[in-house]
């Protein structure tokens, strides 16, 4: 399988390129590519060699080679979980890296702090703006470190140096004097990226910038990042939508698995076959639970009909039957997290209805619970737990009025419950008196799922079920979802690991932007397909340049 | 690509889960539960956690420190075992009015609010309970009176906040303002005389030598740890405060909830004018003064987490037996309450100082901080 693009030919200055140590190359199952030297003239900026980082039981990075040069932008490309926020924060002195050299124009460096880091002038934005909202915007361009004397801040010079950075961002029309509250996303953008270049900083870290962003504001950030680039500051931007990556990238770097599979590829014509295939091949083989042959389709369960909260989702549409998986795929914003708590009566809907077995649910999540709904939410430490109380009363948190008598709790009932779910879920560590925060991230899914085996749950509702769960704990939650499908429960699956939805449900949704883009069964859908129409689809547009 | 495709393995050799809510062993599930019951008897005076034990442990730890230091101060009347026994009722039946607001007070808190207004509601209750035309349907009335006057005032609190999505402080802060000046307004400003003896008789009657206030307030704190400890409705308030997003997607109604606990702190407030009244035989609009102030002291002290979901009853209990003794102390040696005002402020900082290293120390205990500080 030749993965090298007929665009990419080696060039001549090879030694200006990072050299990428043999076993990597191995791993990725292909030689890297390198870029044509003429699209990046400048000098290497950034270079990180072997760069690895662990936290308890995850290798959040394993080795990422990354090379940066003054006037260029460098895309980061991965899968959700492939290392890339991981990638930022060590950029930005928020973790410091196991091993691995960081060269930062030509020294070697560690950052302690995100100070230093600022000092050095790499400057982060991150997809959730770290702006103070009620200070203004010249404040916040110069949050810490204002223009001062004897102490005061001297305001005068702060509006003056404000309105002459925005002019450099060609927004001199936002006044250094208005409050960030008061300004639309784009704008709150803006000045982040002027509280950046206030640090003189030499390259700017963008996290999905344009997420936040309407899609003819999109045109205005790229418009910032050219000028940005023009006086030679090197921009690493980040983004799930490939079509964005072909129009302002110079270069890309691919992540998997905390791994750089390719480096430097050029960003305008690498097919992006290619660039799914680096981003996708696995290392890690997930186990998924045989399904069952196609038996009798069970009774119809859940029915969805045209669903819409606006900004979220609009007009969708599903069904889910007794003992069917349905597994819907799409990105972080997809809209998919929300459409799943409207269901669940957790959040109103502004048009559209919700049946339970042919009968139409009032709002709010008791009526959901008690016509036997169930879910896990995608935040489990602050949507699902609480985290000092023991285990048992988490398990039974929903259905611990029945075994009380007279208003009075039963402990005894429910400890004995709590542990057959321990036991049906090989809980670890056993003892059911613990405090649920001493547990694991996959120990402590069980116990938010475990809650659901109590009563008479006849739909499950998972929110990323799988998220912050190491491998071993994840084959184990999959039976566990596939044995109380076989027992008759419908279960309506979100996740962002495409693989997961695959392996998982009997039929897939994919969704984009709040919408249902695509319903199949799960055994017509492959990867890449999937991955296609979550990314906005420009795999069937060919690759526009 | 095939190496992108997913590759669903079967892995058979693991039996299936079995049915949820299966039919259990009955012998089974008698010998676990027996299991259960046994190794979590809980001890009376420690609530359902053993954090909660050490807390109370250190807090009789101080209630011992402060008699000692009593006894050294003013040995001439420790060394009377009658003047002692005397003394002790002195300090609970101080601690009784307070006491039973700060058991309502517990409640809120452990629920993740905060009720500014319960001085206001006790003296409204008080006055309420004391008119002219109030008095005249006898004891009965101004007992039913005043236990309706504060639960009301509860209950719109409660739906000021749940309903109204107020912030706790500014709804009870407001209702602090409104119900004194109701209170000064019904009594016209002036100081009602109780002429009921019944009532004023609740102050002053001893049963087997212990004044009636003292089985007041030790009914109140029993029934408080009762309902936190052993009902549903105790469970739901620690869920409540302690993760109120969880609780509403577990299906918790967490609005009716928190209705409710403002309304038991605001009936709690009822209870408390009664015993107020029948002690100061009058009541007026500016009684109760500073009473929220007392109860939240208390509670923190007591371990109760400002921030909801935890706390004991027994905690809050012995900050309030804390106070009093202290307030006793100061009166005995014949020191200024000013001084007295001084030492309550450096304790409440002092306690809530020492807690924070118990917690800490236990989090980390628990593994917790290698987590978060890797």
């Amino acid at each position: 399988m030749n993965l090298r693009s007929p665009g990419a030919k080696p060039t001549v200055s090879e030694e200006e390129t990072v050299a990428q140590p043999e076993e990597n190359a191995a791993v990725a199952g292909a030689s890297l590519v390198e870029a044509p030297a003429d699209t990046v003239a400048g000098e290497v900026v950034l270079r990180l060699t072997d760069v690895v980082k662990t936290f308890p039981g995850v290798r959040a990075l394993d080795g990422v080679q990354l090379e940066v040069r003054a006037g260029e932008v460098h895309c980061l490309l991965g899968q959700n979980g492939a290392g890339k926020s991981t990638l930022i924060k060590v950029l930005a002195g928020v973790h410091q890296p196991d091993s691995g050299l960081i060269e930062w124009r030509g020294e070697p460096t560690t950052f302690a702090n995100p100070q230093a880091a600022m000092r050095a002038g790499i400057a982060t934005i991150y997809q959730e703006l770290d702006l103070v909202e009620d200070l203004s915007v010249g404040e916040n361009a110069f949050l810490g470190h204002e223009p001062r004397r004897l102490g005061f801040v001297r305001r005068g010079q702060m509006v003056r140096r404000t309105r002459q950075i925005l002019g450099r961002l060609g927004h001199g029309d936002i006044h250094p004097k208005r409050m960030v509250r008061a300004l639309p996303a784009a704008g709150k953008q803006i000045v982040s990226m002027a509280r950046a270049l206030s640090h003189e900083a030499r390259l700017i870290i963008m996290d999905e910038p344009s997420a936040v962003l309407a899609h003819d504001e999109v045109g205005n950030l790229f418009r910032i990042i050219r000028e940005l680039t023009a006086q030679g500051i090197a921009v690493i931007y980040i983004s799930h939508r490939l079509e964005e990556i072909r129009e302002i990238g110079d270069r890309v770097t691919v992540l998997k698995d905390g791994r750089t599979t390719a480096a430097n590829l050029p960003a305008r014509d690498t097919p992006t076959r290619d660039l799914v295939s680096r981003m996708t091949g696995r290392s890690i083989e997930y186990v998924f639970p045989e399904r069952p042959a196609a038996g009798p389709a069970g009774a119809e369960l859940l029915q969805v009909e045209g669903l819409t909260r606006a900004g979220e989702f609009a007009d969708v549409s599903l069904d889910v039957r007794a003992g069917e998986i349905v597994g819907i795929a799409g990105l972080v914003g997809s809209g998919r997290s929300e459409l799943l708590e409207t269901i669940y009566g957790a959040r109103r809907a502004d048009a559209g209805t919700v049946r339970m077995a042919g009968r139409a649910l009032r709002a709010g999540v008791g009526a959901a619970v008690r016509a036997g709904m169930g879910m896990a939410p995608e935040e489990r430490k602050s949507q699902a737990l609480l985290l000092g109380e023991p285990i048992y009363r988490n398990v039974t948190l929903s259905t611990f009025s029945r075994y009380a008598r007279f208003g009075f709790t039963n402990v005894a009932a429910e400890q004995a419950e709590a542990n057959r779910i321990a036991d049906d879920l090989e809980l670890r560590p056993r003892d059911v008196r613990r405090p649920v925060r001493t547990l694991s991230g996959g120990n402590q899914q069980k116990v938010v799922v475990g809650r659901w085996l109590l009563g008479d749950t006849k739909l499950l509702l998972l929110d990323e079920p799988t998220r912050g769960v190491d491998i071993g704990a994840r084959a184990e939650l999959y039976q566990v979802i596939r044995g109380l499908a076989a027992q008759g429960v419908g279960v309506l699956l979100v996740s962002s690991e495409v693989p997961e939805v695959l392996g998982l449900a009997d039929r897939v949704l994919v969704m984009r932007e709040g919408r249902v883009v695509r319903e199949a069964p799960a055994g017509e859908l492959d990867e890449n397909t999937v991955l296609d129409l979550v990314m906005a689809g420009s795999l069937m547009e060919g690759a526009p340049a | 690509m095939s190496d992108a495709t997913p590759t669903p393995t079967a892995t058979p050799e693991r039996p299936q889960l079995p049915a949820q809510s299966p039919p259990v062993d009955p012998a089974e599930t008698a010998v676990a539960s027996e299991a259960a019951t046994t190794s979590n008897r809980l001890s009376w005076w420690r609530g359902d956690s053993g954090e909660g034990a050490r807390r109370n442990l250190g807090l009789i730890g101080v209630l011992v420190v402060l008699v000692i230091i009593g006894a050294v101060s003013r040995w001439d009347l420790y060394s009377n075992p009658d003047w002692v026994w005397d003394n002790t009722l002195t300090i609970l039946k101080l601690a009784s009015v307070v006491g039973v607001v700060t058991v309502g007070m517990t409640f809120v808190i452990i629920g993740g609010g905060i009720d500014l207004s319960v001085g206001a509601i006790v003296a409204l209750s008080a006055v309420w309970a004391t008119t002219v035309a109030t008095q005249s349907y006898g004891a009965g009335g101004m007992i039913f009176t005043a236990l309706v006057v504060g639960l009301s005032v509860g209950v719109v609190n409660g739906i000021l906040i749940s309903y109204g999505r107020l912030v706790p402080f500014i709804a009870t802060l407001a209702m602090l303002v409104a119900a004194r000046g109701l209170a000064a307004e019904i009594s016209n400003k002036q100081t009602q005389l109780s002429n009921n003896t019944f009532i004023n008789n609740i102050a002053s009657e001893k049963v087997l030598g212990i004044p009636l206030l003292v089985y007041i307030l030790a009914a109140v704190v029993a029934a408080g740890w009762v309902l936190l400890n052993r009902t549903t409705f105790g469970r739901r308030t620690v869920a409540v405060g302690g993760n109120p997003e969880a609780a509403r997607l577990a299906g918790i109604n967490v609005r009716r909830h928190t209705l409710l606990l403002y309304a038991l702190s605001g009936l709690c407030c009822g209870i408390a004018a009664i015993m107020l009244t029948a002690q100061a035989n009058s009541a007026q609009a500016a009684t109760a003064n500073l009473y929220e102030l007392d109860a939240i002291a208390a509670a923190i002290i007591g371990g109760t987490l400002l921030s909801g979901g935890r706390g004991t009853i027994i905690g809050s209990l012995l900050g309030v037996i804390i106070f009093s003794t202290i307030t006793n102390l100061f009166a005995i040696n014949g020191l200024s309450s000013e001084a007295q005002n001084m030492v309550k402020g450096g304790i409440i900082v002092a306690a809530v100082l020492v807690q924070q290293v118990q917690f800490r120390s236990i989090t980390q205990f628990l593994g917790r901080n290698r987590l978060t500080s890797s």
